[in-house]
């Protein structure tokens, strides 16, 4: 853990009084993939909205602790929240482009947020995007379509795409693939492991063999608390604690 | 259940009719009444409709298609024309419009996206409560509060200031153009906000996640996922009020004036196909009259109906588009 590029030192949240996320210090190594799993109602979405300072966006909700995003605490004084969340994209369980914008305008939606208009540098910017996103050769003559008019998985890569335009150093998945058929999990499962090179990514997933076969790090969650982390092998084959033994086995969850 | 029932019960059911959908009596009733009652209202508007057309028939008979544009009315050489009525309608309904339509956008969006869900919940009530006020009650208040406002204050003002416009110029009344104006405006305003406050309630998180995320600002998640998202249905909405504003009759009656000329002049009285119906139906001697009247009637049917299956149309396909992005 020499130089983690993400790192969370005892962050807790609330909605409400209900306290979903327990003092959860964890930490993530450039170039990695992070996976996050647990049974429903562990935290483990909460906490992901912690990381972009998303959480706080829902009535009554309050987040304790701190992220540092190269050394740099995204919860500290006079930090804007939309500048946070312009550093590091986000990606979400249901495919969600925006539905009265065309392919290219999607992509091109967070380039226009951060003040660039320049046709050339969009057009350039989108392309390379939609090649990030193993997308670009399906979509090549169809950027003028909505993006609503692609299939599901499809819709799913455009908004990967639409994340990795503005070259965030940090990607947060919350569960990208569960609203997908196996053959479209398995090409995104292929391009986060490709993606890996650009971007550190951070993965929710409801699916155990998921974060086995893609991830670098687990951590698995339980009742708010971050109950074990490490080596996504080793947490496979020699989990330390007995709870997570029970949840990878199947004895729960 | 002992065997024996159950035999029986199966017996029963196997010897029981399967030929013929045999309603039990009350049933029947139940369903002719329904049915009666369902039938009454759609003859009720075809009765409507056609006593309307055969009493507007001589007005047309005498006039011709020109009866619509011609801008003479006048009851005493029994000269009839709807163009005044239609300029009235038309103008104070487009009027209120732009008045409404950026009060209410900003109501909605403000208890929809901004507003704690508390104090939401109370406003939008207290909104949509202004629907409930009968417009008897508008019109009062446009008489005693509104029309002198504008008279002593609100027009020399805006006749000293933008005079040059043809709109603003000539004597204030008070009464007139843009009194009935105000008045229908603040009467659609809870009619449009209530349904772009639906439309806006209909839009997931998700898409607003979706620009959050971005990096978007409050102003700019509103902007990309709100308002672009609902377009059609604020369309919709809008169109709707448009319907109500052309329609509504006893508070324009009471602030427009109810001169049957044209004049670009907000300041001036006016009049529109419903005020002029309600103003002077009860004293039409002749049969001219009355059938243009009912004429004036018939234009004013027409055209609210083909408003409203307009603004269905436009809200329809709003709400099978955004399922479709909601898959």
């Amino acid at each position: 853990m020499a130089n983690p590029i993400l790192e969370t030192k005892e962050v807790s949240a609330w909605f409400g009084k209900h306290q979903a996320v327990r003092g959860i210090s964890f930490s993530a190594e450039p170039n990695t993939i992070n996976a996050m799993i647990g049974p429903s109602g562990c935290g483990k979405s909460t906490f992901l909205r912690c990381l972009n300072r998303l959480h706080e966006e829902v009535e009554g909700a309050r987040v304790e602790g701190s992220v540092l995003l190269s050394k740099e605490d995204i919860y500290g004084q006079g930090v804007d929240p939309v500048a946070v969340r312009r550093r590091i994209g986000m990606v979400f369980q249901k495919p969600n482009p925006f539905p009265s914008m065309s392919v290219f305008d999607n992509v091109a939606a967070g380039l226009r947020l951060a003040g660039i208009h320049k046709r050339s540098v969009l057009a350039e910017v989108v392309e390379r995007s939609l090649v990030q996103a193993a997308l670009w050769e399906e979509v090549k003559d169809k950027l003028k379509q909505p993006g609503t008019s692609l299939s599901g998985g499809q819709q799913q890569r455009l908004c990967i795409a639409r994340a990795l335009a503005v070259n965030p150093p940090v990607l947060l998945m919350d569960e990208p693939t569960s609203a997908l058929d196996p053959i479209s999990t398995a090409k995104i499962e292929e391009l986060l492991v490709n993606l890996k090179n650009d971007v550190t990514i951070v993965i929710v997933t409801h699916n155990m063999q998921q974060a086995a076969r893609i991830s670098d790090q687990t951590c698995f969650f339980l009742t708010g608390e971050l109950v074990e982390a490490g080596e996504t092998s080793r947490i496979f084959t020699n989990p330390q604690d007995t709870r997570t033994e029970q949840y990878i086995t199947g004895r729960f969850g | 259940m002992s065997k024996a029932v159950a035999l029986e019960v199966s017996q029963t059911v196997e010897a029981g009719p399967v030929k013929k959908r045999d309603l039990h009596l009350g049933d029947r009733v139940f369903f002719w009444i329904l049915r009666g009652v369902a039938t009454s209202v759609i003859l009720l508007l075809a009765a409507l409709t056609l006593y309307l057309f055969r009493l507007s028939i001589p007005a047309f008979q005498t006039f011709g298609a020109k009866f619509l544009i011609s801008l003479e009315w006048n009851p005493v050489s029994e000269v009839f024309g709807a163009g005044p009525f239609i300029y009235g309608t038309v103008v104070s309904s487009l009027l209120a419009l732009c008045i409404s339509v950026p009060v209410s956008l900003g109501v909605s969006l403000f208890l929809n996206e901004l507003a704690p869900k508390k104090l939401a919940d109370t406003m939008g009530f207290l909104v949509e409560m202004l629907a409930a006020i009968p417009s008897v009650v508008y019109g009062l208040w446009g008489i005693f509060v509104l029309a002198p406002w504008l008279r002593t204050t609100v027009q020399p003002l805006l006749g000293k200031t933008f005079g040059f416009i043809p709109l603003f110029q000539g004597p204030p009344f008070g009464v007139g153009m843009l009194a009935a104006g105000l008045v229908l405006a603040i009467m659609i305003t809870p009619t449009i906000s209530a349904i772009c406050k639906e439309v806006f309630r209909a839009i997931p998180d998700h898409q607003r996640e979706a620009s959050l995320a971005l990096g978007a600002t409050r102003w700019e998640m509103i902007h990309m996922s709100v308002i672009q998202t609902a377009r059609s249905g604020i369309l919709g909405a809008v169109i709707l009020g448009l319907g109500r504003a052309m329609g509504e009759t006893m508070a324009v009656t009471m602030v427009i004036g109810n001169r049957a000329e044209i004049d670009i002049s907000l300041f001036a009285p006016a009049q529109t196909m419903a005020s002029v119906i309600a103003n002077e139906y009860a004293e039409a001697s002749s049969q001219i009259h009355l059938s243009s009247l009912a004429a004036v009637g018939l234009s004013l049917f027409v055209v609210s109906l083909l408003i409203n299956a307009m603004a269905r149309f436009v809200v329809h396909r709003v709400d099978s588009r955004s399922a479709k992005a909601a898959h």
